[in-house]
């Protein structure tokens, strides 16, 4: 028996909790808005969901496999970069588009840069502003929600703000828009859940929304402090990117300190961009901004050192 | 910005109504050369030699060291190496018993006690071979000599005892009282200090409850603290009660505390009362696999493999063996290994309770930040060491590192970051020397 005792550094209890277990519950957290997208939106938007989860897991093992490193498909990162992708996609855009979002937020956007916790952009982000900017024409085509009267193509409200949209409309969904970014309470419930958990902390999230309110109110009229700044942040993709894309770990900064000058800026970055910029949207370019700023911040928030000011 | 406090499950219901049991002398001990933090000793003895449990054994001549006695009464079986728990394999002084466990006749209760001297009082300490028992075995006379530009307010009581599993503290403390504080009176003699804090976790009202019986009043007082790991870290205790912040490489003379723990109160009062010197010590013997669990009086150089099967052997095969807490603690690669004064607990996982490190990748959740007590960003310092960058996991301070293992237990990639902060220590202190 002496021979087969574990020699290993101490400690030698863990905690029960895994990456696998964070992204699996992330991914937990998504799926009201996702039900909600379909429902709103129909069947077209779970064939999209499915394209981008399916690519994405193909793609990360595939590229695993070329490496000649493990098959990590059980910590579910991979699927979840193919679920975010596809909830900041249009309901309408053809599958085979889809596709070429997963394939690139996993392997330029992932993988290449090393792959799990090595990589600079936030990797569904990064396969939407290739989308974008690929096939500009299929990523605005916009469905209308279930219920409306012309059901082809219609404006996001951000586009042509209000037009007979309400508060309501935007708080349950009843708007164009992306697939997982319309429902603001399932995403709230969602973003609730992983609160609660731990799972994400408060300090993104908040100064992000403050950050994008107060600058629109501030500025998003034609005179100072009265721009319709819960218009701003129920619309779009805000609440989706404060929560569930802001927050991904590896692309955000470690201490409380840098995630609170991080969301500030992904606020005001998208402040400037929906207002005075040439897109109507401004989350995604707004997040991956800061995500190349992410070790900027990190340098100038380090932890104090114990025994010194 | 606040701290995460975190406390892993304490697992310490098994042993800790568990009143202390003595093993005894046992046919064979292993006193390695080395016990403590400072030179090895050098034999006194040869090969043959007949000893009783007290006789002076080994010594050093240096003044960071500790001599050491046997155990038991006997006769010198082999000066050879041996395996030791902290360093693998160490020579040691192989001691067979006689069985008739006899006492070194200079074990005497002495009378004078009030009349002795600081300095006589060190040398008694030093003499009997007493050091820190809370785990880092630093000798305690120097503990006890601060340097003159130093002063001193504060004595500090540690009995925060905050690894899990382990009781044994927590049962000395119910047990023997009187002699823990007797003997932390005879440190604040030493040291000219008025004040003392007896600092315990609240997760021992019972503990809590008999200190205070003994003494509560303005100079000494009975903390309760929250419990939270790494809470009785020295520096950590210090900042909790104190508010006084150790400085990066400082000791806590440089805060006006010293800090000595219970056991180690109790082995000063053993050694200036009764001229014993530290030759056994209580530990912890835990583990869901170990059949009866309990807190033993053991003798120093008892194999690890006699206290298990003194404590009714195993229910199922031992995975890992662990000197120690679950957290600091060291994985043994046999149970030939003896146990030394700084030994707190054996526990013993069965291979359901073993969950060997992954080392996956980081996330870079944050999680090792918030919790690091001495304010490091233990992840960064990780993939530093990970890619052989050993000067920029010394300028991210690696040194600082008391490797509590908070960091390891909260990262939900399970990376060995204390094995990787381990190996850095070891690369710098051999660049230095170079």
């Amino acid at each position: 028996m002496n021979n087969k005792l574990i020699v290993s550094t101490s400690p030698h209890i863990y905690t029960r909790e895994s990456s696998a277990k964070i992204m699996w519950m992330v991914t937990l957290s998504l799926v009201p808005a996702g039900i909600a997208g379909v429902y709103i939106f129909g069947l077209s938007s779970l064939w999209v969901i499915l394209t981008g989860i399916i690519s994405a897991v193909l793609t990360e093992a595939a590229i695993q496999k070329l490496r000649g490193a493990a098959v990590t498909l059980y910590d579910g990162s991979a699927l979840l970069t193919g679920l975010l992708l596809a909830y900041c996609l249009p309901p309408a855009v053809p599958l085979w588009v889809v596709a070429c979002g997963s394939v690139f937020a996993i392997a330029i956007g992932k993988q290449a840069f090393g792959g799990l916790g090595q990589n600079i952009f936030n990797p569904a982000l990064a396969g939407r502003a290739f989308l974008l900017a690929a096939w500009p024409t299929y990523m605005t085509t916009w469905t209308n929600p279930r219920g409306a009267l012309d059901a082809i193509t219609s404006a996001t409200p951000l586009d042509n703000a209000f037009v007979g949209v309400t508060y309501w409309d935007l708080f349950i969904g009843r708007r164009s828009g992306c697939i997982g970014e319309v429902c603001i309470i399932a995403l709230l419930a969602g973003a609730l859940f992983l609160l609660m958990s731990g799972y994400i902390s408060w300090h993104i999230p908040f100064s992000f929304i403050a950050t994008a309110g107060i600058f629109t109110w501030a500025f998003g009229a034609d005179t100072l402090f009265s721009g319709q700044w819960l218009f701003h942040i129920l619309s779009g993709g805000l609440i989706l990117g404060a929560f569930f894309m802001a927050t991904d770990y590896v692309t955000s900064p470690l201490t409380n300190k840098g995630k609170l000058i991080f969301g500030f800026g992904c606020g005001l970055f998208t402040g400037i961009i929906r207002l005075w910029g040439g897109y109507p949207e401004g989350v995604c370019y707004a997040i991956l901004l800061m995500n190349a700023a992410c070790p900027l911040i990190d340098r100038y928030t380090r932890p104090r050192r114990f025994g010194t000011k | 910005m606040g701290k995460t406090r975190l406390s892993p499950p304490d697992f310490k219901e098994r042993t800790r109504a568990l009143p202390i049991k003595a093993m005894g002398a046992v046919p064979e001990v292993v006193l390695p050369l080395l016990q403590h933090t400072g030179a090895p000793c050098g034999p006194e003895v040869a090969a043959g030699d007949n000893v009783k449990a007290g006789t002076l054994i080994a010594r050093s001549k240096e003044y960071v060291s500790a001599p050491i006695h046997s155990s038991v009464s006997g006769s010198v079986k082999a000066i050879e190496e041996k395996p030791h728990p902290i360093l693998g394999r160490y020579k040691a002084i192989v001691i067979a018993s006689d069985g008739r466990d006899e006492q070194d006749s200079s074990i005497q209760d002495r009378k004078d006690t009030a009349s002795l001297s600081a300095d006589e009082i060190r040398k008694i300490i030093r003499d009997c071979g007493i050091v820190g028992l809370g785990g880092a075995a630093f000798p305690t006379h120097i503990k006890l000599k601060p340097p003159k530009e130093k002063p001193i307010d504060t004595f500090i009581l540690n009995a925060a005892e905050c690894e899990p599993f382990l009781t044994a503290d927590h049962r000395l403390m119910l047990e023997k009282p009187e002699r823990i504080i007797e003997g932390m009176l005879i440190a604040m003699k030493v040291l000219g200090v008025k004040r003392a804090i007896i600092a315990i976790e609240e997760n021992k009202p019972d503990a809590i409850e008999v200190m205070k019986k003994i003494v509560d009043n303005d100079s000494i007082k009975v903390v309760s603290l929250k419990s939270f790991y790494p809470q009785g870290a020295e520096k950590q205790l210090i900042k909790t009660i104190l508010r006084r912040e150790v400085p990066p490489g400082g000791l806590p003379f440089d805060v006006g505390c010293v800090v000595n723990n219970v056991a180690t109160c109790f082995a000063i009062y053993e050694a200036v009362y009764k001229n014993k010197p530290l030759y056994e010590r209580v530990i912890t013997v835990s583990g869901k696999i170990v059949k009866n669990p309990g807190n033993i009086l053991v003798r120093v150089g008892t194999k690890v493999g006699d206290i298990i099967e003194f404590c009714g052997g195993l229910s199922e095969e031992a995975a890992k063996v662990i000197v120690g807490g679950p957290m600091m603690g060291i994985a043994q690669y046999t149970l030939e290994v003896p146990v030394i004064k700084g030994t707190s607990g054996i526990i013993v996982f069965g291979k359901s309770q073993v969950k060997a490190p992954l080392s996956q990748a980081c996330i870079r959740c944050g999680r090792c930040i918030e919790v690091c007590p001495m304010g490091l960003n233990p992840s960064a310092i990780a993939q530093a060491i990970e890619k052989g960058r050993f000067d920029l996991a010394e300028e991210y301070n690696v040194l600082d590192c008391v490797e509590c293992g908070i960091c390891s237990y909260v990262c939900p990639g399970n990376r060995d970051i204390v094995g990787l902060v381990k190996l850095a220590k070891q690369k710098l202190k051999n660049k230095e020397r170079k």
